[in-house]
């Protein structure tokens, strides 16, 4: 269906200046860096992968990235049926789909370390509103002090900032499927489970796998919402990817080991993704 | 007696409003048995969760820190204007929403004129490394801008870019380009190939057919587009706070400064956090129409 | 199989129809016989669609009462009433292969394995699209998919009528016929009511053993192809079926004649019927009953030609006859030229005369003899 014209590169031409501008010159200065030991700008050495080695057996860094794969997982398998689910329920048309929208879209449109500060208060339990309300059912709550509470906090909160994302999406698909879909399946008997697993998932599969991407790549990034909340504590029980890097860059006083760090850091998210929307696509063309 | 020539054949008219309103009665009766009471509930109880932590950013905006750290009240007992007043009457705070605003604006408009171009290149051709290309698009979406922040300031001071709208707009294009040439790929993907081939037929030349064309027919997809790269490059603080110093410090920078200091003025800060979403509140209105017939087209 | 019966159905997408123009759907009354092939054929906008939900079940009729062998069923879901449906794209589970999309229906209704099994087969079979059972559903042809759709409403071995919704509208036109050809025989081996939803007349034509026309909410003629074409009962299924369509002229009567252009009729004894109408009076041919003769007062009705169309064996000979034209369908080697002047012929047995909308009916030997 699409010709090869090899002029369409003139049309791609600006966005690859722009994104190159912003991404190839910093990464390649940043491995540049890495390579290097660097006291100061005359007084560099060259030492090869020596930083990427000590890297690679950091305790520290495989703790975090232990930690981060579990939260990734855990907003996802969350957030993904979730937000199907409250897009299957929102109203089709009428007043109240700009009004849902605009609900929908708040917490999308808050700053993240607003998320951060926001919810740093409303988890209290002596002073905030959700703290509150858990104090209340008898649990001694504590996010600063209680691990598990930590957890449960930065997942709560990680819900309540991007499951609208999904839900958006979702509810673009769904709104796309003909009416004949779900009259076709109505008079061949289908249940209401049949209907959104053969009809309504189907077509969905596209939105879903822009949203699972977008989802999957910004959890990895996670960073300004924990700082604020819980400054990757107790102890580093919350840090992640991105703290432990930030954490061991700014302590080390040295351009090289933070060079490298970040490079391993960009290759391992690359890597989920790229392993993640392979699986996905894989399994679309599959099924 | 002209009708005696009536081509029944050529009458392949689009659906009429007739039809129209057949399909909504479809979709209504294929889904009425799902339950409303139950999908009341489940909507209510979510909105609920997505409203409460709002609800207490507002009330705290409008109590003393006094009443913020020391009392537990689900509304203000001490009603004050005083952290809205300080926001409205000091120079860095106000500014600041127009330093966001401005790069903010800067940025979709930027995003959205790069990623057009490419975005039909992706949809119409097929050319020497087009997947790789966009899989390689994709990548810059994940770079995390934690780690890479001294790589940009680094670049951006070499031009003498620092504290400036455009350095944080066009930084900004790192996650909200590649983001934008797949939304908009897939909106131009249902465009039929039919209507460019007619458009060339009647002597349009590229960039007319672009504009008064193409662009018109995708509106709603553009403004799905704008949509996300407002939010995306609004909310973004990591990047808007490396690049500036004060002349464009945006409002994301000046909060972590209240945070960061002796003592934490919460008022302050929940009031200024709420004045965050007033613009995206304001660009979700205007939208809102693009933004329900986009989401309708099912393109995103 | 089953009889539907539709009884002073009404259908309306007001709450409050006020004026018979509020009705999509205005009086029909109408029985679709066992084991037939139905066309349903008018414009857009002309009430099919909505005749054919309320058949399916999708909307309930505002007034009037639907029966399937003498049970009410106004008021049954499309699940409770064993109706199946083609729509104009191809509609089909894009995950399931194509076997799994027969089975569904059967599935649902928890039929033995072994049963759907061999249903499917044989439908498969009817169908040509044995060779594809195993293939995933989402990759097929337009063509192959709608035989699909039609597969899993014929698998239901207790399905009253199956509703297709201009089903070939996406199909490539090279295929049109192959599929055409399918529905035919599938029709003839399983004894299945198909109804087949078009505009277009060939279409309708080709098909069915009976054709609804409708226009404007009502159904207007009920028919074989044939009577259709030879004795039009409304004007628009006149102009509506046929290329060209019929032609029609104002007429009037003086005396025991009929005044058709500068031409006149003896009326053999049919002035009372036609006297007693208050409505205008048309005189109504189709142009493949038209030829060119010499003049013969009393049969003939001169005019002159101001258009030759010609379309390969024949031609068709647009023929000014005083302020109104008539087409007249002719064989290739007929010489006229635009401006000359001829007489139109017209086959005694194929005039019509019509009053108001509808035909006026009269004797047989009205215009002349049998012979």
């Amino acid at each position: 269906m699409s010709e090869i014209n090899n002029r369409a590169w003139f049309l791609v031409l600006p966005v690859l200046v722009i994104v190159a501008f912003n991404a190839i010159i910093p990464m390649m200065t940043m491995v540049n860096y890495s390579v290097q030991d660097i006291f100061g700008p005359d007084n560099r050495y060259f030492v090869g992968l020596e930083w990427y080695k000590e890297l690679l057996g950091d305790v520290e860094l495989r703790n975090a990235l232990r930690r981060q794969v579990t939260f990734s997982s855990l907003v996802l398998l969350i957030q993904v049926p979730l937000g199907i689910l409250i897009a299957l329920t929102l109203p089709q048309k009428g007043k109240s789909v700009a009004f849902c929208l605009i609900i929908l879209g708040l917490p999308l449109l808050m700053p993240w370390n607003v998320v951060g500060v926001m919810w740093q208060i409303f988890a209290r339990a002596d002073i905030g509103l959700g703290g509150a309300a858990i104090a209340a059912l008898g649990i001694d709550f504590n996010y600063s002090r209680d691990v598990l509470d930590a957890w449960f906090t930065i997942v709560v909160m990680d819900v309540w900032h991007w499951t609208s994302l999904i839900v958006l999406l979702a509810y673009s698909g769904l709104r796309a499927i003909d009416p004949a879909f779900y009259r076709a399946a109505q008079i061949d008997g289908a249940s209401r489970w049949q209907v959104f697993r053969f009809v309504e998932l189907p077509k969905l599969a596209g939105v879903l796998t822009i949203g699972i991407m977008l989802r999957l790549m910004d959890s990895l990034m996670i960073y300004s919402e924990l700082v604020v909340l819980t400054g990757g504590g107790p102890g580093s029980s919350t840090s992640f990817l991105s703290q432990t890097l930030v954490k061991k860059a700014i302590g080390q006083f040295d351009l090289g080991p933070a060079a490298s760090f970040s490079i391993i850091y960009f290759m391992i998210i690359v890597t989920l993704c790229f392993v993640f929307f392979r699986s996905i696509t894989r399994a679309q063309e599959g099924e | 007696m002209a009708d005696v020539t009536v081509n029944p054949k050529a009458d392949a008219t689009p659906p009429d409003s007739i039809a129209l309103k057949q399909e909504g009665s479809a979709m209504l009766r294929a889904r009425a048995n799902r339950k409303p009471l139950v999908k009341m509930a489940i909507l209510t109880l979510f909105f609920v969760f997505l409203l409460a932590p709002i609800y207490w950013l507002v009330v705290m905006s409008f109590k003393t820190d006094t009443e913020i750290v020391t009392k537990f009240t689900l509304w203000p007992q001490e009603f004050t204007l005083a952290n809205y007043k300080t926001i409205f009457t000091t120079h860095s705070w106000w500014s600041s929403y127009i330093n966001s605003a401005l790069y903010v604006t800067l940025n979709t408009i930027i995003s959205l004129a790069v990623a057009l171009p490419a975005a039909y290149a992706f949809s119409r051709y097929r050319f020497l490394g087009d997947k790789h290309l966009f899989f390689w698009l994709l990548t810059n979406r994940m770079t995390p801008p934690a780690v890479f922040v001294l790589p940009y300031f680094q670049f951006y001071s070499a031009f003498g870019l620092i504290d400036t709208h455009i350095a944080v707009a066009i930084a900004h294009c790192v996650f909200n380009v590649p983001l934008a040439v797949w939304i908009l790929e897939g909106f131009l993907k249902g465009v039929p190939k039919s209507i460019d081939e007619t458009a060339y037929i009647d002597g349009y030349s590229f960039p007319r057919f672009f504009t008064t064309i193409l662009v018109p027919l995708i509106r709603s997809g553009i403004g799905v587009t704008a949509f996300f790269c407002f939010m995306f490059s609004w909310v973004e603080l990591i990047l808007a706070r490396t690049l500036t110093t004060s002349d464009a410090k945006p409002i994301v920078a000046v909060m972590t400064r209240v945070y960061s200091g002796a003592g934490i003025e919460w008022g302050l800060i929940a009031a200024a956090g709420v004045l965050t979403l007033v613009p995206g509140i304001l660009v979700i209105w205007f939208v809102r129409n693009h933004i329900a017939r986009g989401f309708a087209m099912g393109r995103v | 199989m089953t009889e539907i019966q539709m009884k002073n159905l009404r259908h309306s997408y007001y709450p409050n129809p006020k004026t018979e123009d509020d009705y999509a759907l205005k009086s029909v009354d109408l029985t679709w016989e066992e084991g037939l092939a139905y066309a349903l054929l008018g414009p857009s906008g002309s009430g099919k669609t909505t005749m054919l939900n309320i058949l399916s079940g999708l909307l309930t009729a505002s007034e009037g009462q639907v029966l399937f062998d003498g049970r009410d069923v106004t008021r049954l879901d499309a699940r409770d009433r064993n109706i199946a449906q083609v729509f104009q794209f191809p509609v089909i589970y894009e995950t399931m292969t194509v076997g799994e999309n027969l089975a569904f229906p059967l599935k649902t209704r928890k039929v033995p394995a072994a049963q759907i099994k061999d249903r499917v087969g044989f439908i498969a079979e009817e169908l040509g699209l044995t060779a594809l059972l195993g293939r995933k559903a989402r990759g097929l042809s337009a063509e192959q998919k709608q035989r699909i759709s039609l597969g899993r409403g014929l698998v239901r071995e207790d399905v009253a009528a199956i509703l297709l919704d201009e089903p070939l509208t996406v199909i490539d036109p090279a295929e049109k016929m192959a599929l055409r050809r399918t529905l035919k025989s599938v029709q003839l081996h399983l004894g299945v009511k198909l109804i087949y939803v078009t505009h277009d007349q060939h279409e309708a034509m080709t098909l069915a053993d009976r054709v609804v026309v409708m226009d404007d909410g009502e159904v207007v003629q009920v028919g074989s192809p044939e009577e259709l074409f030879e004795n039009p009962a409304h004007k628009f299924v006149g102009y509506f079926i046929g290329t060209p369509g019929m032609n029609f002229v104002d007429c009037a009567l003086d005396g025991s004649d009929l005044v058709v252009g500068n031409a006149r009729f003896a009326l053999n004894g049919a002035v009372q019927t036609l006297a007693g109408t208050s409505k205008p009076l048309s005189f109504g041919i189709r142009p493949d009953f038209l030829s060119l003769s010499e003049a013969r007062p009393g049969r003939t009705i001169p005019g002159t030609v101001t258009r030759v169309e010609n379309h390969g064996d024949e031609q068709i000979i647009a023929v000014d006859v005083g302020g109104a034209q008539m087409l007249a369908r002719v064989e290739d080697h007929v010489r006229a030229r635009a401006g000359e002047n001829v007489h139109l012929n017209p086959d005694p047995q194929a005039m019509r005369v019509f009053a108001g909308q509808r035909v006026v009916d009269l004797p047989r030997n009205t215009f002349g003899d049998l012979t």
